[in-house]
This record gives C-alpha cells, sequence and structure tokens, in this order.
C-alpha cells in the first residue's frame, strides 16, 4: 500500500503524519506537494493538519483551492481512501467532500489536551481495527473545531451512521461537559455517505506508541491497510 | 531635500539614545560627522540591547566551556553536543517591553525571533519554553497583558508548528509597569549541519530572503534599552507585527538550503534588522559587507536609506551564498513563495579606513560608511558604578517571633493552594499545543521538566547519516528535558543567592525527570543599569551565577541581558532566569512528580529546616516581603541530585518532585493532583503522611527551605534506595504512603478530600 501526505504551505503536521505512517504500517509513504496537478499512484491520501496558507481567513478555506486539490477531489470521488486530520478536516469540508462547517471553539481560543473519543463506527476503512464503542484517548490542537451543519444534513449524519468518532466521558457518555469545543451532537469526526473520506479533530499520529501516550491512535492507520488487504 | 541633508544636532543626538561623549567617540571613529543614517546605524548598534555596553565587562566571567559544549555565546545560539552525532541548539530572549505596550504582537514577535536564532543556526525548532512575570492579577491591566501575551505565545509557536512545552508564570506588584515575557526556544540537528553567522568570502553575494521590508519596528532595539513610562504607549509603531505562516515557509526554505551545501553564512534579521546582521556577520568574518538599498524588496514605496536600515521587519534573513550558486538557492526560496534578493557582496579591506566596511548604496549613491570594527569591537564599552541598595537592611530584618501562628492549618494550606502564583497553570498551557511533533513524553504540570523523545532529525524524513536502527529510531532511543526557573522575591532580598537557587531549582527539576543537566541559557532582566543598586544587583547576579554554575558544573551557552526593565523610576525584581537543558540516557527511567500507586511509600532526600524568608507563605497570609530567601548549600545541593539521579537511573522511582514555592504540603499536594488522565478515577490516590520535625506547623508545611525532593517508590526498594541516600550522605526520611482513600491527610493539621484540594487548585479566577 502506498501512502500520500500532503504538504500545503503552513501544514506543521505532515512530518508527524509521515513517521506515524511509516512507524505504525511499514508501507511506502510519500509527500505530495500543494503546487502538483497530477496525482501519482496513491491508495491512500492524507490531508495532515497545520495553518495551510496561515489560516488566515477561515481555517481550509484558501487550501481548498491549491493546485493539487482538483485530483484530490477525484481520488475520493472514484472511491479512493481519504483521512483529514484536524486541518486536513478542515480542508475536506471546505473543498465540499464532507458536509458541514467548522467555528471558532466556544473558548473562542486554543484548546490542546487529551480527549476521550469514541469509536462509533467500526466497519469504516479507518477504524476498522478498533471495537464498536470503544473509548481511547487522543490529543486535540486547534481553535476551530466547533462542528455545525443544518439540522437536515445532522440528521442524515447520525441516520446513515456517518458520525465516526464523539466526544465522550471515560466512560464512553455523551456529555457536554466532555466536549471541547462545542461541536455539535459531540461529533469530532465524520465520514461522507461512501465512508471512503473521514476527517477528525483529535490527531491519532499523535498516539502512535506508549512512549508518548498509550498508542491507541495507531489504529487508525492500521485499518487503512487492512481495509486495502481485505479488499485484495 | 535629500533625506540624508538632515541636520545631526544636539537633539537629534539625544533622540537616539547617544551621550555626548558617545558622539564624540563616533566623531573620532569615522574622522567626521555622521549623516543622519549613519546615526541611526551607530544609535542601534552602540545600543544596550545590540552592543551589551553595560553588562559585556561583567558577562566575560562567566563559564561557558564544557565537554559537551560545540559553540558557545558569540554566534546567534549556543549549541550542545547530546551524542550520535546531534546536537541540541539553545537559547532565551526577552520581548519585554514590546509585550507591555503590544501584548499580542509583543509576545508573538518574541517567539518568532528566538526561533529564526535556532534556526539560523542550522536546527529544526522542537521546543519553545516560557517564562513570564506580571503584576498583580487583581490589576484589570495585569489581566489583558495576560491574556495578550500568552494569546501572542500561542498566535505564533501553533501555526510554526513548534509545541511550547514548558516554562513559568508568577504574579508580583514590581511587573506592575513592566512585565517580563522570556522565550526559550530549543532544536535539535546533526552536528555536520551546523551554521554560522558569518559572511566569508570577498565577492560572495549578499541576500535578503524572506518578507518585504517595512516601516514597522523602527528602533525597537532603541526603543528596549530605555526605561518605560506613559509615553511607551505612544511608542506602539516601534513594536514589529508577526507572521508565522512566512516564518514557517522560511524555516522549510533554509532547512533545504543547509542541504544543498552553496550556503556559506547566514543570520536573523532581529533587532536592528539589517544593520545589525549585515556587521556582525561581517565582524564575526573580518570582512566588510556592501549593500544596494534599491535591491531590498519593500513593503512601500518611499522608505529612506535610515528606514530601510533600521527596520524590524520580521521574518526575514540575511544570508551569504557562494559565487555563482545564487539562482541555485533562488530556487527553493521560490518554490516556498518567499522574496529572494541579492542586494550586496561581501568585501575586503577598503579606503580610506585601509579596514573592513559597511558600505550602503542608494541608486548609485553612497548614504553610509562605517569601519564594521566600530559597529562591533569598538562599541562603548561601561564599568558602571554600583553600591549596595539601602532596602536590604530593612528586608533582611526578619523577626520570626512577630510572625503569629496562624489558627487553621487547612485554611492556609488551601489559600496557598488556590493563590495566583501555585494553582494549575492549565488555563495557559492549555492554549499552546504541547504535542505537536509528537515527541513530547512528559507534558506542562506532569513532570518537575518538560521530556521530549529525540528522534530522526533532518530536513525531511527522507535524510540519512544519524545512527540508527532497521526500524528508523536511533540506535538508543533517549530524551531531554527541559525547564525554565528563578524567583524574582528571592533575588531581589539576595541576589547572589537568588540566582544560585534559580541554577539549583531548574537542576533539581531536570534531576527529578530523570536528565542529567548539561546546558544553561541565561535570561537577565534588570532595571537601569545606570542606577547603582540596580548595577549592584547585576554583578551580585553574575558573581551568583559563576558559583553556581562552576560548581554544579552546567556551562552557560548564551543568553541573553534586558536592562531598564522599570516604569517611571522604580525597577523590576532582579529577575534572572535559567534555562536549562538536561539529557535523559535512557527512556525507560523518565519520572513524573504524580504519584503512582496506593501502598507506595513517600519518602524525602534532604531536611526539613522550615526556612520561611520569601516564601510565598510569608507574603500570602502574612503580607510581608521579607527575609534573605532560603539557604543553599551547593555542595549538598549536587549530593541530593547525584542521589536521586542515581536511584531515577537505577529504577527505584516512581514519582519525584522538588519542594519550591509553598513548600512541603503545596508539593505533597501537587503529585496528589498532576498526572496524565487523573480525571478517570478522581478517587486516587490520597495520602497518609505524619511529620515528626520539631518545627512550628507553618514553617514545616510551608517553608521554601532547598535541597528537597519528595520520591514515591514501591517499599521493596526502600533498601536500595536508603543506600544510595547514604553513600552520597544524603538525609532521607519515611513521611508517609500513597492511599486509595481520596483523603490527603498531614497530621493531625490538614485532614482534606482530595476533590476539594482539586476544585481549589483549579478554580477559574
Amino acid at each position: 500500500m502506498k501512502f500520500g501526505v500532503v504538504v500545503f504551505p503552513g501544514s506543521n503536521c505532515d512530518q508527524d503524519t509521515y513517521q506515524a505512517l511509516q512507524q505504525v504500517t511499514g508501507q511506502q509513504v510519500e509527500y505530495i506537494w500543494h503546487k502538483e496537478t497530477k496525482l501519482g499512484n496513491y491508495d491512500g491520501i492524507i490531508l495532515p493538519g497545520g495553518f495551510s496558507y496561515g489560516d488566515y481567513l477561515r481555517a481550509g478555506a484558501i487550501a481548498r483551492f491549491s493546485k493539487i486539490m482538483p485530483s484530490i477531489i477525484n481520488f475520493a470521488r472514484s472511491g479512493g481512501l481519504v483521512l483529514g486530520i484536524c486541518n486536513g478536516f478542515q480542508i475536506l469540508l471546505e473543498s465540499g467532500l464532507l458536509p458541514g462547517t467548522m467555528m471558532k471553539n466556544r473558548t473562542l481560543q486554543f484548546i490542546c489536551k487529551d480527549v476521550y473519543v469514541k469509536i462509533e463506527q467500526n466497519t469504516t476503512p479507518f477504524t476498522l481495527d478498533y471495537e464498536k464503542n470503544q473509548v481511547i484517548t487522543l490529543p486535540i490542537a486547534h481553535s476551530e473545531g466547533n462542528y455545525y451543519t443544518d439540522p437536515k444534513t445532522l440528521e442524515e449524519l447520525e441516520i446513515n451512521g456517518q458520525i465516526i468518532f464523539r466526544y465522550v466521558s471515560p466512560e464512553g457518555k455523551v456529555e457536554e461537559e466532555w466536549n471541547p469545543n462545542g461541536s455539535l451532537h459531540n461529533i469530532a469526526g465524520i465520514a461522507n455517505k461512501e465512508g471512503n473520506v473521514v476527517g477528525l479533530m483529535p490527531h491519532p499520529e499523535r498516539n502512535v506508541d506508549s512512549l508518548i501516550g498509550d498508542g491507541m491512535g495507531a489504529r487508525v492507520f492500521s485499518s487503512m491497510v487492512n481495509w486495502y488487504r481485505r479488499k485484495g | 531635500m535629500n533625506f540624508n541633508e538632515i541636520k545631526v544636532t544636539p537633539e537629534v543626538i539625544q533622540a537616539h539614545g547617544l551621550s555626548p561623549e558617545e558622539y564624540e567617540k563616533i566623531k573620532t571613529l569615522l574622522g567626521r560627522e555622521p549623516n543622519i543614517t549613519e546615526l541611526g546605524i551607530f544609535s542601534v548598534m552602540w545600543s544596550e540591547h545590540c552592543s551589551y555596553k553595560s553588562s559585556r565587562y561583567w558577562l566575560k566571567n562567566l563559564p561557558t566551556q564544557g565537554s559537551r559544549v560545540l559553540i558557545g555565546p558569540g554566534e546567534n545560539a549556543g549549541v550542545i553536543d547530546i551524542g550520535e552525532g546531534l546536537a541540541v541548539v539553545m537559547k532565551i530572549e526577552s520581548h519585554n517591553h514590546p509585550s507591555f505596550v503590544e501584548p499580542y504582537q509583543g509576545a508573538a514577535t518574541g517567539v518568532g525571533g528566538i526561533l529564526r536564532d535556532i534556526f539560523t543556526m542550522g536546527a529544526r525548532p522542537i521546543a519553545v519554553l516560557n517564562s513570564l512575570r506580571f503584576g498583580d492579577l487583581k490589576n484589570p491591566k495585569t489581566r489583558y497583558l495576560l491574556g495578550g501575551v500568552v494569546a501572542g505565545i500561542a498566535g505564533y509557536g501553533n501555526p510554526f508548528g513548534v509545541p511550547t512545552v514548558g516554562g513559568e508564570v508568577y504574579f508580583e506588584p514590581c511587573y506592575n509597569g513592566n512585565p517580563l515575557v522570556n522565550v526559550m526556544a530549543v532544536g535539535l540537528l546533526r552536528q555536520d549541519r551546523v551554521q554560522r553567522g558569518r559572511a566569508e568570502g570577498i565577492g560572495n553575494p549578499v541576500i535578503i530572503v524572506g518578507s518585504p521590508t517595512g516601516r514597522d519596528g523602527i528602533h525597537g532595539a532603541a526603543f528596549a534599552s530605555r526605561e518605560l513610562s506613559e509615553k511607551s504607549l505612544e511608542d506602539r509603531p516601534s513594536v514589529q507585527i508577526g507572521d508565522p505562516f512566512t516564518e514557517k515557509k522560511l524555516l522549510e526554505a533554509c532547512l533545504e538550503l543547509y542541504e544543498s551545501g552553496y550556503l556559506v553564512g547566514i543570520q536573523d534579521m532581529g533587532a536592528a534588522g539589517l544593520t545589525c546582521s549585515t556587521s556582525e556577520m561581517a565582524a564575526r568574518a573580518g570582512t566588510g559587507i556592501r549593500i544596494y538599498l534599491d535591491q531590498v524588496p519593500l513593503r512601500e514605496s518611499g522608505m529612506t536609506p535610515y528606514e530601510i536600515m533600521l527596520s524590524e521587519s520580521q521574518e526575514r534573513m540575511l544570508m551569504v551564498v557562494k559565487k555563482g550558486y545564487e539562482n541555485k538557492a533562488r530556487e527553493i526560496f521560490e518554490k516556498w513563495d518567499l522574496k529572494f534578493a541579492v542586494i550586496g557582496e561581501v568585501t575586503g579591506v577598503e579606503a580610506p579606513h585601509q579596514q573592513p566596511l559597511l558600505q550602503v548604496y542608494l541608486n548609485g549613491q553612497i548614504v553610509a560608511e562605517i569601519p564594521i570594527s566600530s559597529l562591533t569591537s569598538e562599541a562603548p564599552l561601561y564599568q558602571r558604578p554600583f553600591v549596595k541598595p539601602d532596602y536590604l537592611k530593612e528586608t533582611a530584618n526578619l523577626d520570626l517571633e512577630k510572625i503569629l501562628l496562624p489558627a487553621n492549618p487547612e485554611e492556609v494550606f488551601l489559600t496557598l493552594l488556590g493563590s495566583d502564583n501555585i494553582r494549575s497553570k492549565r488555563p495557559i498551557y492549555q492554549q499552546y499545543d504541547h504535542t505537536i511533533l509528537a515527541n513530547t513524553i512528559l507534558r506542562p504540570e506532569e513532570g518537575d521538566a518538560a521530556v521530549l523523545r529525540i528522534r530522526r532529525v533532518g530536513n525531511r524524513m527522507e535524510e540519512e547519516g544519524v545512527e540508527e536502527r532497521g526500524d528508523g529510531k536511533l540506535k538508543r532511543e533517549k530524551a531531554i528535558a527541559l525547564t525554565t526557573d528563578g524567583n524574582g522575591r528571592y533575588c531581589y532580598l539576595n541576589p547572589r543567592r537568588g540566582v544560585q537557587i534559580a541554577v539549583a531549582e531548574a537542576a533539581r527539576n531536570l534531576v527529578c525527570v530523570g536528565a542529567e543537566p548539561i546546558a544553561i541559557t541565561d535570561g537577565l532582566n534588570f532595571g537601569s543599569p545606570e542606577q547603582p543598586e540596580v548595577m549592584w544587583q547585576f554583578v551580585e547576579t553574575i558573581e551568583g551565577l559563576k558559583t553556581a554554575c562552576t560548581t554544579l558544573g552546567i556551562p552557560i551557552t548564551g543568553g541573553n541581558v534586558s536592562f531598564y526593565n522599570e516604569t517611571n523610576g522604580k525597577a523590576i525584581y532582579p529577575t534572572p532566569i535559567i534555562g536549562m537543558l538536561g539529557l535523559v540516557e535512557d527512556v525507560r527511567y523518565i519520572t513524573g512528580q504524580s504519584f503512582k500507586d496506593p501502598g507506595d511509600l513517600i519518602v524525602l532526600l534532604g531536611e526539613n529546616k522550615g526556612e520561611i524568608g520569601g516564601s510565598e507563605y510569608l507574603k500570602i497570609i502574612h503580607q510581608r516581603v521579607l527575609g534573605e530567601g532560603p539557604s543553599l548549600d551547593l555542595q549538598r545541593e549536587k549530593a541530593l541530585q547525584q542521589a536521586c539521579l542515581k536511584a531515577i537511573r537505577s529504577g527505584l522511582i516512581k514519582s519525584a518532585h522538588d519542594t519550591s514555592q509553598g513548600g512541603l504540603a503545596i508539593c505533597l499536594a501537587e503529585s496528589c493532583l498532576t498526572g496524565r488522565g487523573r480525571e478517570k478515577n478522581p478517587y486516587l490516590p490520597g495520602i497518609s503522611v505524619e511529620l515528626t520535625d520539631s518545627l512550628r506547623w507553618d514553617f514545616l508545611l510551608f517553608g521554601e527551605d532547598q535541597t528537597r525532593i519528595v520520591v514515591s517508590l514501591s517499599s521493596s526498594n526502600l533498601e536500595k534506595l536508603q543506600e544510595i541516600a547514604y553513600s552520597f550522605q544524603v538525609p532521607i526520611t519515611i513521611l508517609g504512603k500513597v492511599t486509595d482513600s481520596g483523603i490527603f491527610q498531614i497530621n493531625d493539621w490538614i485532614r482534606l478530600p482530595i476533590s476539594k484540594l482539586r476544585e481549589v487548585w483549579t478554580r477559574k479566577q
């Protein structure tokens, strides 16, 4: 399996993601420069975290217009695996690959801390290796993670099982107290209808080994490889 | 009118912060009157900020040598050998005055400036720490400054992509009109990639890269070399504006350039911008530099030579590349959409002085011509008079009999636990990204120092060269530990001892996480050196620093002096801040500060003396700033640290936390309250502690005696720990046990639920 990590100017989790992919999956990983127009031969694309183009306008708002994005949109539309982490999630929303938008955290401040995240669905290519309803710890680090969408879309997300990650209590309860940024229905990450595009605010790449945390983020990446293998 | 025809009058000279004697010296060095541009250049290069004219004489006494020191003071940052072909680059800098005038941008550009110092040396920045001092939090202005400074540090460091992993913040009324914002940055590089700020090679092109030059920050260096007053707020245009996005691109482009081999020398443009970078790079190489200002990319038209030379626009670098490789270098910067302009060349000895010159041209006309040496080595050097301040007679007079014993120990304990200097700093550090780069092993409030894993480094992951195992990790996983420490109140009461405590505490903090202290960067913050009392504080500090570094065997690899920290003639407490680097040779033995398992023994290394001089207790409960601060015996301190480190490296210890502000009781409370994921189990742990020292309970619980570490361990390891303690002649006492009761109990003085402690410690104020 071959991974591509897109590098926008201002991406700053690109190297962490690259390292995590290598360390966890042992597969081939390459950087993809934002000025490329044609996408090489990849089996999975990651849009990493950061502040693409400085995020001076609105997180992800400029990156969606970068030269590489049309071919990534094509890749996603034809069923390719695309994972957006943090700023990458914001870019997926801005580019219409996922529904909804991000508002500033309700505290209006940047928040960096560990959160408890429940795996709502373990049937996606990004969560195969988790148990359903498993609660894991992941770091967040963002100022715009307050997910918002219209009531109809929100209902669809719920009905279709597109909500993949939710902020919860350590026991797995969906409670406002454990929601760090004010996102609707404690949403931490969602998928498109087909399930091949997923975006999430927490950083799985920052928790892939036991020296730094408990390593539970690693399964996001190992799931991708397992899904790819099963697909054959 | 030609700008350079502006007359240099005594008023103009004074407005530039130059004394009549200094002006006479300029005339002698030039052999003529300077024009206005030259006067501007001299005024910034001879400012305290750039020339260290009041401190240079004393700084040379500091120990800067050591077997791990690859580059000491004099370059943009110190470089320290951490083995296996790797090195750490580190430095601390202040941005005090700008942060008072415009807290967000002042702090943000402080972060940006010190980060450039790090990647100028060839390293990728891997950590930032910040040491902040503010006035009384009851003062609304303090809240505004605190909010702005913290947001500014976050607003620059987070997008740039460097974790802000530690630091400290203290509130004291003496900083009401002059907060301190000291930022320490740390980078990692391969030893064979170290870059220098040297303009070598006559004929090589001189290049400016990064942001275009604008009118912002003109005279920032001179502004930083004056006291603050109400009028300072009118200096807001002296504060620069930061753009972390451009800096991030500049970092990546520079690191690519270092791999190319085209580079000769590089220096960031911080204080005094183009003036300082050209003259310092030339001075280090013994060359001259000729620049053409019409080639400098500008943000706006109509800028005068004076403005271009003095602009402190951020995110710019000056570099010299090998002749003929300009276009190769240009490609790298244009890939990252950054400005790149050849603005001049390196020169040799020039007439009329037959020495290296800084020559500045605009439209074919020479607008400034100054010998390089007159801007650098021949800058003024002062041995300013100093005298012991009178206030010390009063403060030294602490009559313990007059300190009334409070009625209720629990009340005193909770008051201290919830006080501004002691309670949790989560509301601050939560705004800093401290987990990016995925190397942060111990985060803020998890250990006495931040601990970061060291793994592969370099421009991009494809790079080879460092000794690695097959799986891409270093042969032996190791880590570094980082801390900043400094107690201004102790230094006010006894500067010599105060700075020694800062060094001892920083080293102790590193030892507590399992690291060996290996290098120091110092940020020295003082009032006006023209006041003999302040100068005395400075001289005492240098003497104390020298002794502490020598005794503990830790060299200083660079730092920063910030004078003129006073408002309307009232100086801040002398505030030396010690940034320290430690090395963890084996990541298995990293130790946090939180208690782990019920049944573990709680043991004190060191002894209780009940010293309350300069303590939080004395200030918060009795409203007194008296005494001399706790006593310190550096030899005993060294023995304690060696014993603790040996115990940790033998795998005996589960937690280690030194006693500092608030004393033993607060130290024990912190070990109960901190630790990752503690909220998962609100009942664990409790402690049951019996103290048997025959001291007043208030002195015993809250005295800030030095040279003490509280550790916890399984009872099966006690004997081995005792052996180590005896062999270093360190007193060792069993204080009690970690329990699962959820109750914090010390003798019959304090018996409170941990949940109550947590509520007070984390209460929003």
